[in-house]
């Protein structure tokens, strides 16, 4: 075989193997838009799953979800960010910051049913708290700092190195440099990379089993005290999300319209990843553009 | 004028006290932000290696019997047996397999963004990639048990749910992971070796494989590395179309079990502290091991690279 032909195989089947990567994509996306479409209506979003009888929804999932989200984000973002400007700005080379790094390398690489293992240890049986919200926020907060410090660190190292000199030239201090320079232009990228990870906590499911457990308690929405056992903003009650629901329907489901609802709350599922995955990047674009006056 | 030059000085005095303050405060709650992923860290290793241990330590179970025995009886009273080697086996085969997949998809597809068609390729593909990794886990497992294991039973029998399914899941969840970081290994690559491999005469192909695969390799390796310590600690999806067999599979079409899958299932029924749940938290001690080998490998890789 001559070297021309090879090259002319060796492309043929580059090509093909972007195709295939294409058709997966593509045959996942119309397989769940496809089988879920139908069955996404305002009732199925605003009605309660149900145990046992078929037509269930998905609103405390659904609200579930966003909720947990909610505030995982309360404690990520802080934490995140002052790691990410810590290991950006502060962080000397030395024994100190190598452990740093290796502790970020070792939260970002746990499997996350791992990590919903040592929340049902911590925040299930050692406090006592049982299946909660905020016992699956905080695990899912140990899941995601690795995340945003990384965006964090990338965001700062990446803003012009004469901004942030022209600022200490001035005589402003570090903190004070960092806090009107250098956060203000890292925030697009701050900002996109959050939505991004919130992409990911939000179809997170391993982690949150055995955190917020598998179970909704009855919910009234018109009860917006958050220390009340039923209303939905309490954070000491357990809280099944959407991505806990799929699973949860598929294998032990009793219900007779298990496809029905798992292909409804897989397609919702999706198109909420999507949708934080199109802001992410409008609102990083929009940002950049009023902050840098770049067209 | 006496009062008014005090008065200025205080203020000043004031305002240099605030100044500072804000200075030492910012630095302390940034530095209690790094220590805190510091005591994350290490309070998972000493809490899940603690309760991990309880059933070598608490109920006289044989690490040996655990790592390499292969009946499962862990609620078997009167004879309790706790071998998880189907399971390691079960991990490992599904891993291993799914990164033979994966892997020359992923390098394959980082190849065509960057070296067959680097104008459009990358602007076709990235976002493709990028879809891929959004998508929940839950929802590849959903469509792995909707789709692939009904189409696994028609066209190669048995039940369907089985270690062919579980890989093919498997590798398709980890495709964009190989992909992106084996983009990121060719596109660093400086353009002199290509270059170099055309100006010797070198087809595209023959440069591809003799020149920068060989340069990209270490970062390559790595790329696969993290896709396998992904499929590794991957639960639900996996779950959901494996079949959950406490037996050693003996063909790609045997259901079978992992670690990660075991610990989902058995966790919610049995009682906290039990010795059958014990067993469950030795498990996922062994799945934080092993995530640890993983990190050390890429390490190992990485230090290879920055040498050559």
């Amino acid at each position: 075989m001559s070297a021309r032909t090879a090259d002319r195989i060796a492309t043929v089947v580059f090509i093909a193997i972007a195709l295939v990567i294409i058709s997966v994509l593509a045959g996942l996306l119309s397989f769940v838009f496809i089988n879920g479409m139908k069955h996404i209506s305002v009732h199925f979003l605003t009605t309660p799953s149900s145990n046992l009888l078929a037509g269930g929804g998905i609103r405390d999932q659904l609200f579930n979800s966003f909720y947990i989200l909610l505030i995982t984000m309360i404690f990520t973002v802080p934490i995140g960010v002052g790691g990410g400007i810590y290991m950006a700005e502060y962080a000397k080379p030395g024994k100190v910051t190598n452990m740093i790094r290796s502790c970020i390398e070792v939260l970002a690489s746990l499997p996350s049913i791992v990590i919903g293992m040592f929340g049902l240890l911590i925040f299930v049986t050692l406090t006592g708290w049982g299946y909660t919200i905020i016992g699956g926020s905080l695990a899912l907060t140990v899941f995601n700092l690795p995340v945003i410090v990384r965006v964090t660190e990338d965001a700062i190292r990446s803003v012009p190195a004469n901004q942030k000199e022209a600022g200490l030239a001035l005589g402003v201090t570090h903190w004070h440099t960092i806090k009107t320079i250098l956060l203000p232009s890292a925030f697009p990228a701050i900002l996109t990379g959050a939505i991004l990870a919130a992409g990911r906590v939000f179809g997170e499911a391993a982690a949150l089993l055995f955190t917020a457990g598998q179970s909704t308690g009855r919910l009234d929405y018109t009860d917006w005290n958050p220390f009340s056992q039923n209303s939905p903003l309490n954070i000491f009650r357990p809280a099944e999300t959407l991505a806990v629901h799929i699973w949860a329907v598929n294998t032990q489901g009793l219900i007779p319209d298990v496809k029905e609802v798992a292909n409804g709350s897989a397609a919702v599922l999706v198109i909420s990843v999507l949708i934080f995955n199109i802001l992410a990047r409008l609102i990083g674009r929009m940002i950049h553009r009023k902050v840098t006056a770049i067209k | 004028m006496l009062d008014q030059t005090a008065l200025a000085k205080e203020q000043l005095l004031k305002s240099k006290k605030v100044w500072t303050n804000g200075e030492v405060r910012g630095k302390i709650v940034v530095y209690a932000c790094a220590y805190f992923m510091i005591f994350a860290a290490i309070s998972i290793v000493i809490f899940l290696g603690f309760k991990g241990l309880q059933s070598f330590t608490k109920n006289g179970v044989s690490i040996l019997e655990f790592l390499t025995g292969s009946t499962w009886k862990p609620a078997d009273h009167s004879n309790p047996q706790y071998g998880a080697f189907p399971f390691i086996a079960g991990s490992l085969a599904v891993t291993l397999l799914s990164a033979f997949i994966a892997a020359p998809l992923g390098i394959g597809g980082a190849i065509f963004m960057t070296e067959i068609a680097p104008s459009w390729g990358k602007k076709l593909l990235q976002p493709v990639i990028e879809l891929l990794v959004g998508i929940p886990s839950v929802v590849y497992g959903f469509i792995g048990l909707t789709v692939l294991v009904p189409f696994v039973r028609w066209t190669f029998g048995g039940l369907g749910f089985s270690l062919l399914s579980g890989m093919i899941v498997l590798s398709i969840m980890i495709l964009p992971t190989i992909t992106s970081i084996a983009t990121d290994a060719f596109e660093s690559l400086p353009n002199s070796l290509r270059e170099g491999a055309y100006a010797v005469g070198a087809t595209r192909w023959q440069t591809i494989r003799s020149v920068l695969i060989p340069a990209a390799l270490p970062n390559l390796l790595t790329a696969v590395v993290l896709g396998m310590a992904r499929a590794f600690g991957e639960a639900l999806a996996v779950q959901m179309v494996i079949g959950n067999v406490k037996d050693l599979p003996h063909s790609l079409l045997d259901p079978s079990a992992t670690l990660t899958t075991i610990i989902t299932l058995s966790m919610g029924e049995t009682t906290f502290g039990s010795s059958e749940n014990n067993i469950l938290w030795a498990m996922g001690l062994l799945l934080l091991l092993i995530s640890f080998i993983f990190i050390l490998l890429i390490r190992y890789l990485s230090s290879r690279r920055k040498i050559s």
